[in-house]
C-alpha cells in the first residue's frame, strides 16, 4: 500500500452509505495521504482510515478528534489548501473531499502528536475562567507582553499566507414568496406545498444534498420507501418545477428586517477542478415574502471527565458516519445518554457489525420498543447510570460507567470499567433556532423535550420540525404542509394542500431527563476536565465558578467564560452551560434566559462578503477628458474623491518640490494652464432660481446681471461653512453654479434637499452637469495673448469681457462658455467646452502657449497659487465648526436678506466667542522653515506639556513667488492678535518653529493683476 | 436592511436610501423674535422615541425624492409612507405627531405658517 495507510486500518463498512464506491479520491492532511470516495466529507473520510485525532484545543492544548457530522462541529477544525488559496477553521465534518485535496490540522506545535503547548492542560488550574482578566491585569505595563504570547499561543487557524485572495466570488440578489432554509423532511415537505401554488419558492441546504438527517437514517418509512428514496422522487419532482430554485451547499447564515435574507453558496469548494467561468462562492442577497425555517436540530453532548477525547463523539454523528458514509467510527462502542434517542444508533451500529457493548441510560427506568429492540439485540443496558469518566491517550480507550442519582449530579454506587474504542454521548436535541432568534423572534422552554422552542415571531416566519420542536416524523410532515400552507395564505397566495405520506420510524419518546453535569465520583474540581463548550475549552467547573465569583446574569457569565463565544456560537454547549448555570443559581432555566444569536450562522468568508468590490471595482476612478495628455506628460496624480487628478508634472531631473516651484512660478510669469473639469457643475433653472440662489448662498443674487459670475459660500443652518464656488447667471431664469471637486454630490443633494423639503414652492430645478463639460483654466499675465492666439472670436478686452463674467464663444473652433474668474489672483479664464472637446481644447492652449512658455500646472501648484492669495479650500480651512465670521468673510454675508441658510445661527451670542478659531495667515521668522500642515500653535513654547495650544496650521507652503514660507490656521482669537508671535513645537527635540500671525492674502495684497 | 416603499417606485432595499432624520422640524426665520435656547430646540434637539417616530427619507439612489415615513424603532415596521409637506393619516403616526415635545416650542411657533415639510 506504499504511502497509503495500511488496509487493515479501513473502518468502512462493508456496503452501504451515500458514497460513490467506485470513485476512490486521495487526499493529504498533515502530509499524510488518504483515500476516501466521492460524498465523503474529510471527517467521513478519516473515520474511514481509522483517524480520529484531528487537532489541538484553543485554550489546553487538549488532543481532540471529531464530535459532531454537520455545521455544529467543534473541534475538527481544518485549515484546507496551500499558499493564498488556504483557508483556516473550516469544519471537516462539511468540506467534500475531492482528489488532491490538502488538508491541515491547527493549533499545534510541533505536530498534532506531540505539542508543546498542552503543558497548558498541566497548568490548567492556573487558567480558569476569566483567566484573562485574573491573570493579566497586573502590571498593566507587561500586558503587551502577555498579549504577544497570548496571541501565539491562542487562537484557532492562521490565515492564508499571501493575503490577496485569487478566487472569485459573486454577488446576486433574488426575490421569492418563499424561502426554506433547510432541505431536510419537513424542507422538502414545506416546498412541495409552497411549489405547488406557482409562487417562486427557494429552498437553500447547508449539506452537499438535500435530504437533511434523513440520509442517515436506515429506519425510516416514508410513502412506503426507504427515505432516501423518497427523498430522491421529491428532489426530482421540485426541480422539474420553473418556480423553484434548490441551492444544496449554501447556508443561509444571516436573517435581517423584513426578510431580508443572506446566503453563501459554495459554488467550487467540493471540486477539484474548478471550472474558470463559476466563482468560488456566491453570496445570496435575498428578499423573501415569506420564510420558512426547517433549520433541524442539533444534538447535545453529555458533560462528564474526558467527554472532549478524540473517539468521544454525539450519537447521532456516530449512526450518520455508518450509515450515509459507511464510515464506522469505532468497533467497541460504549453509548452514555439522557434519551431514548441513541438507543437507535445502538442498533443501526450493530447492523453495521459494530459491536455495542453497554448502554449507559441516567434514566433510573428507561422503557419502550426502542430499549426492548436494543436488549433483545444482546446490548447491555445499564440504567440509571452514566459514563462518568472516558480516559486514553490520544484516543479514548476505556471508560468508568457509574450508578448515578435522578439528575447523575452524583455517584451511588461502584463504578464499571469497560474498554471501548468509541463512546458515543447523547445529552437530548436542540433545535436550531438561530435564524429564528437573529429575526428577532421569541424563544419558550419545552419542560417536556428540554429544549427552547420558536414562540413568538417578530419578521414574517415560521419554523417548521425538528427547528420548532416537532421531532417526530409523521408529526413534522404534516407541520410542514400546514406551514407552507399558511406562509402562502398569510400573502394571498393558495394551493390545495399536498397529502401528507404516511411515515413510519421507531417509536421514541423525545423526553431525555435533565442532567447537565454528570460528576466523576470525585470532590468537585478533581478529576478530569468535563466540556461544555469544545472549542473555546469551556468546562462545566468554569461556569460553576463563575457562579461562586458572583457572575449571575446569563450574559455575564457567557463573556467571563468566553462559552458560546467560539466561531461555533456555542450550538453544542449553549444549552447545557444554561443547565449548569440554572443549577448553581438554584433557579429554573427559563428564568435564568438566553443570549442571542448573531449572524452569521456559521463563518462565513470575508472573499464572499466582499464578491467584486474589490481592487479596482471597490470604488469607481473618475479621469477627465484630458487624461491621456497629462499621462502622456508623466504627471504624477493624486486622488480627489473618485477623481484622479494631475498633482504635478516633473520634469527630467525635478523633484516633486522643483516640479511645483516651477509651475507656481510660470503661472505669475508667463502662463499655466489646470485641467479643472472635476470642478462640481450644476445647472440650476426656473423662474425662482434667483431667489433659490439667494436664500442658499450667504449674499445677493437677485440683481446679478446676465453673463455675470459671482463667488458665493453656502452655509449650513448651524451657521458653518459647507461649500463655495463661482456661480454665473447664463440668463434671467438660469444659472451654471460650481462646487468644489469632492463637494459635488454633496451639493447637489443639499439643493434638493432644501428645494424638496422646505421650498417647495419655489419653481427651480437642479441637474448635474459636471461631466458634461471639459474645462481647463489658463492663468497668467499672458492668458489673453495665448487665448487670443488660439483662435477665440470674442473680444477679450478689458472693457469688452470684464472680470467676474462670462461669454459663449468659439476657441481654437469648440463652442466654449469662457468665465473670466481666477483662483489664482492672476489674469485668468476658465474655458469650458462639452466634455469630449476637452483634450481638443488643451492641445489646442498648450500649442497656442508654446511659443509663450506655457506649462501646465497640477493641484499642488494650484494649491500654492491660491494660498498665495489667501483663497479658502473647503474642507482644509474648514472642517464643519468654521463659520464665515471665524474665516473673516463677512464681507459676503448679507445683512439686508431677509433669510438665507445659516443667518439666524450666526447671530447665536456663542458664535461671537472669544474663544473660537479664527483665520490667520502665518509668516515665518526663518522664510526658509515651512511649518507642518496640522502644527499647533502656542503662545509660549516654554510651558511644560499640556501646553495651551492655540489652534492649528490648516494650509501652508513655500511660496516661490514671495520667495518665503506662507501658512493658513486657525488660531482661538486669531483676529485680534495679528501682529503676535506663536510658536509651533515641533516633535525629536527640533527648536519650535517661531511666526507671526498675519493677514491671510499674502501676494499682490490690493488685486492688481487680475486683469493682467 | 429594512425594506421601504418609495412611493415613486415601490419598495425598494434599505440600501437605495438616505434618511433624513426627524420629521415635521419647521423651521424657525430670522426675523422671528426667538432667543438662542429657542432656536437651539429647532437647530439640535432630536425626538429619539422608543416607538412611532416620524422620519425623512430620500430615495437617494433612485428616484431622488424625499418623503416622510412613519416607522416603529421597536420593531422597525413602517407603519405609513406620506408625501414631504403632508401629515401622517395613520392613527399611530397621527399621536406622534401630535404628541411631539415640538409642538408645543417656541420655535415650532415662530415658523412661518407656509412652511412645510421637513423642517
Amino acid at each position: 500500500m506504499g504511502i497509503f495507510s495500511s488496509q487493515k486500518d479501513t473502518m468502512r463498512a462493508p456496503s452501504t452509505g451515500r458514497i460513490n464506491r467506485s470513485k476512490p479520491v486521495t487526499f493529504t492532511f498533515d502530509g499524510k495521504r488518504y483515500q476516501g470516495f466521492e460524498g465523503d466529507t474529510i471527517a467521513s473520510a478519516l473515520l474511514a482510515n481509522n483517524v480520529h485525532l484531528v487537532g489541538r484545543s484553543f485554550k489546553y492544548h487538549r488532543p481532540r478528534g471529531i464530535m459532531a457530522s454537520g455545521s455544529e462541529e467543534a473541534n475538527a477544525l481544518v485549515r484546507v489548501g496551500k499558499g493564498a488559496y488556504a483557508e483556516p477553521n473550516l469544519r471537516a465534518t462539511q468540506v467534500e473531499i475531492y482528489d488532491g485535496l490538502y488538508a491541515e490540522s491547527q493549533n499545534r506545535f510541533p505536530s498534532l502528536k506531540v505539542d508543546v503547548g498542552a503543558v497548558n492542560s498541566l497548568l490548567s488550574r492556573f487558567f480558569p475562567a476569566g483567566f484573562y482578566y485574573k491573570t493579566f491585569m497586573w502590571p498593566a505595563s507587561l500586558w503587551m507582553t502577555y498579549e504577544h504570547v497570548i496571541r501565539n499561543a491562542a487562537g484557532l487557524g492562521r490565515v492564508a499566507d499571501d493575503p490577496n485572495d485569487p478566487d472569485r466570488y459573486e454577488h446576486t440578489h433574488a426575490h421569492c414568496e418563499v424561502l426554506i432554509a433547510g432541505g431536510g423532511a419537513a424542507g422538502l415537505m414545506a416546498a412541495l406545498q409552497a411549489a405547488k401554488s406557482g409562487a417562486r419558492v427557494i429552498l437553500a441546504d447547508e449539506q452537499n444534498e438535500l435530504g437533511g438527517w434523513l440520509l442517515g437514517e436506515s429506519d425510516v418509512m416514508i410513502d412506503n420507501k426507504p427515505a432516501d428514496s423518497w427523498i430522491a422522487a421529491q428532489v426530482a419532482a421540485l426541480s422539474a418545477m420553473d418556480n423553484v430554485t434548490l441551492l444544496p451547499r449554501t447556508t443561509v447564515f444571516g436573517y435581517g428586517d423584513h426578510n431580508f435574507i443572506t446566503m453563501c453558496e459554495r459554488v467550487t469548494d467540493h471540486m477539484g477542478t474548478r471550472p474558470a467561468h463559476l466563482p468560488r462562492q456566491r453570496l445570496w442577497k435575498i428578499r423573501a415574502t415569506e420564510v420558512i425555517l426547517a433549520t433541524g436540530a442539533h444534538e447535545r453532548p453529555l458533560v462528564f471527565s474526558g467527554n472532549d477525547l478524540p473517539g468521544v463523539m454525539l450519537s447521532g454523528a456516530g449512526r450518520t458516519y455508518a450509515n450515509r458514509f459507511g464510515a464506522l467510527p469505532g468497533r467497541r462502542v460504549i453509548i452514555t445518554t439522557n434519551n431514548d434517542d441513541a438507543y437507535r444508533t445502538a442498533i443501526a451500529l450493530q447492523k453495521q457489525g459494530v459491536m455495542v457493548r453497554s448502554i449507559a441510560d441516567i434514566r433510573a427506568n428507561p422503557k419502550g420498543p426502542l430499549i426492548s429492540a436494543a436488549k433483545e439485540a444482546g446490548i447491555e443496558v445499564l440504567a440509571g447510570h452514566a459514563v462518568t469518566v472516558a480516559a486514553g491517550n490520544l484516543r479514548v480507550g476505556r471508560v468508568e460507567i457509574c450508578p448515578v442519582n435522578a439528575d447523575a449530579s452524583s455517584v451511588t454506587g461502584e463504578a464499571l470499567h469497560r474498554d471501548c474504542d468509541l463512546v458515543l454521548m447523547s445529552g437530548g436535541l436542540s433545535p436550531a433556532v438561530h435564524l429564528h432568534s437573529q429575526a428577532r423572534g421569541k424563544l419558550k422552554w419545552d419542560e417536556k423535550t428540554l429544549c427552547f422552542r420558536p414562540s413568538t415571531y417578530h419578521e414574517r416566519e415560521q419554523s417548521a420540525g425538528a427547528a420548532n420542536g416537532t421531532f417526530d416524523i409523521a408529526k413534522l410532515l404534516a407541520e410542514a404542509v400546514k406551514v407552507a400552507s399558511k406562509a402562502l395564505t398569510r400573502q394571498g397566495l393558495s394551493a390545495e394542500d399536498v397529502s401528507v405520506p404516511e411515515s413510519s420510524a421507531p417509536k421514541q419518546s423525545f423526553a431525555p431527563i435533565a442532567a447537565w453535569k454528570i460528576a466523576n465520583g470525585l470532590p468537585a474540581g478533581q478529576g478530569d476536565k468535563a466540556f461544555v463548550d469544545f472549542q473555546n475549552d469551556v468546562t462545566g467547573s468554569d461556569i460553576q465558578l463563575a457562579v461562586r465569583e458572583g457572575y449571575h446574569s446569563v450574559e455575564h457569565v457567557k463573556r467571563y467564560t468566553t462559552n458560546g463565544m467560539a466561531t461555533d456560537q456555542g450550538k453544542t454547549s449553549n444549552i447545557n452551560a444554561l443547565g449548569i448555570l440554572a443549577n448553581s443559581l438554584q433557579n429554573e432555566i427559563p428564568n435564568v434566559g438566553t443570549t442571542t444569536f448573531r449572524m452569521p450562522y456559521t463563518p462565513t468568508s470575508i472573499g464572499a462578503i466582499a464578491g467584486r468590490d474589490i481592487k479596482g471595482l471597490f470604488d469607481p476612478v473618475r479621469r477627465t477628458r484630458m487624461d491621456s495628455w497629462h499621462q502622456q506628460a508623466g504627471a504624477t496624480f493624486e486622488h480627489v474623491g473618485q477623481w484622479m487628478r494631475a498633482w504635478y508634472y516633473p520634469q527630467a531631473g525635478e523633484s516633486m518640490e522643483d516640479a511645483v516651484n516651477r509651475e507656481v512660478v510660470a503661472a505669475r510669469t508667463t502662463a499655466g494652464l489646470l485641467d479643472a473639469s472635476t470642478l462640481g457643475k450644476i445647472d440650476i433653472r426656473g423662474k425662482d432660481a434667483a431667489e433659490f440662489l439667494n436664500r442658499v448662498y450667504t449674499n445677493a443674487w437677485l440683481k446679478l446681471g446676465i453673463g455675470r459670475c459671482r463667488y458665493g459660500l453656502m452655509l449650513k443652518d448651524d451657521g458653518m461653512v459647507m461649500d463655495d464656488g463661482v456661480t454665473t447667471r447664463l440668463g434671467e431664469n438660469h444659472f451654471h453654479m460650481t462646487t468644489t471637486t469632492g463637494g459635488a454630490a454633496g451639493v447637489l443633494d443639499w439643493l434638493e434637499e432644501w428645494h424638496q423639503t422646505e421650498w417647495p414652492e419655489l419653481e427651480v430645478y437642479m441637474t448635474s452637469v459636471t461631466e458634461q463639460w471639459s474645462v481647463a483654466t489658463l492663468s497668467g499675465p499672458l492668458a489673453r495673448q495665448i487665448l487670443s492666439e488660439a483662435g477665440c472670436d470674442t473680444d477679450l478686452s478689458d472693457g469688452a469681457f470684464p472680470f467676474m463674467s462670462m461669454k459663449e464663444s468659439h476657441v481654437a473652433g469648440i463652442p466654449a462658455r469662457l468665465f473670466r474668474i481666477s483662483f489664482t489672483g492672476e489674469l485668468s479664464y476658465e474655458i469650458n467646452v462639452p466634455a469630449r472637446y476637452g483634450l481638443a481644447l488643451w492641445t489646442a492652449l498648450m500649442k497656442a502657449g508654446k511659443p509663450h512658455g506655457i506649462t501646465p500646472y497640477g493641484t499642488e501648484a494650484m494649491h500654492v497659487l491660491r494660498a498665495e492669495k489667501g483663497f479658502i479650500i473647503v474642507g482644509q480651512e474648514t472642517d464643519g465648526t468654521v463659520t464665515s465670521t471665524d474665516l473673516g468673510m463677512q464681507w459676503i454675508v448679507s445683512a439686508k436678506k431677509p433669510d438665507f441658510i445659516g443667518k439666524r445661527a450666526l447671530e447665536r451670542k456663542s458664535m461671537a466667542s472669544t474663544d473660537r478659531k479664527q483665520l490667520v495667515g502665518l509668516v515665518t521668522k526663518d522664510p526658509k522653515k515651512v511649518i507642518p500642515e496640522g502644527a499647533h500653535a502656542v503662545l509660549d513654547p516654554t510651558e511644560p506639556a499640556p501646553m495651551t495650544m492655540l489652534g492649528q496650521v490648516t494650509s501652508s507652503y513655500w511660496s516661490p513667488n514671495l520667495n518665503h514660507s506662507i501658512a493658513m490656521g486657525l488660531l482661538k482669537n486669531g483676529h485680534a492678535l495679528k501682529g503676535q508671535t506663536v510658536y509651533f513645537p515641533m516633535l525629536d527635540g527640533q527648536e519650535p518653529i517661531e511666526a507671526t500671525i498675519t493677514d491671510t492674502v499674502f501676494y499682490d495684497p490690493k488685486g492688481e493683476r487680475i486683469n493682467g | 436592511m429594512l425594506l421601504i416603499n418609495c412611493p415613486h417606485c415601490g419598495a425598494r432595499d434599505e440600501a437605495e436610501f438616505s434618511c433624513g432624520g426627524e420629521a415635521h422640524i419647521a423651521r424657525p426665520l430670522a426675523e422671528n423674535s426667538i432667543n438662542d435656547t429657542q432656536f437651539a430646540d429647532y437647530l439640535f434637539f432630536r425626538h429619539n422615541p422608543k416607538g412611532i417616530f416620524l422620519e425623512r427619507w430620500r430615495h437617494a439612489a433612485g428616484c431622488r425624492k424625499w418623503f416622510n415615513a412613519v416607522r416603529d424603532t421597536v420593531t422597525d415596521e413602517i407603519i405609513e409612507i406620506y408625501p414631504m409637506g403632508g401629515l401622517p393619516k395613520s392613527k399611530a403616526g397621527k399621536q406622534a405627531h401630535a404628541e411631539n415635545w415640538r409642538r408645543a416650542s417656541a420655535a415650532e411657533k415662530a415658523a412661518m405658517p407656509a412652511t412645510k415639510g421637513k423642517k
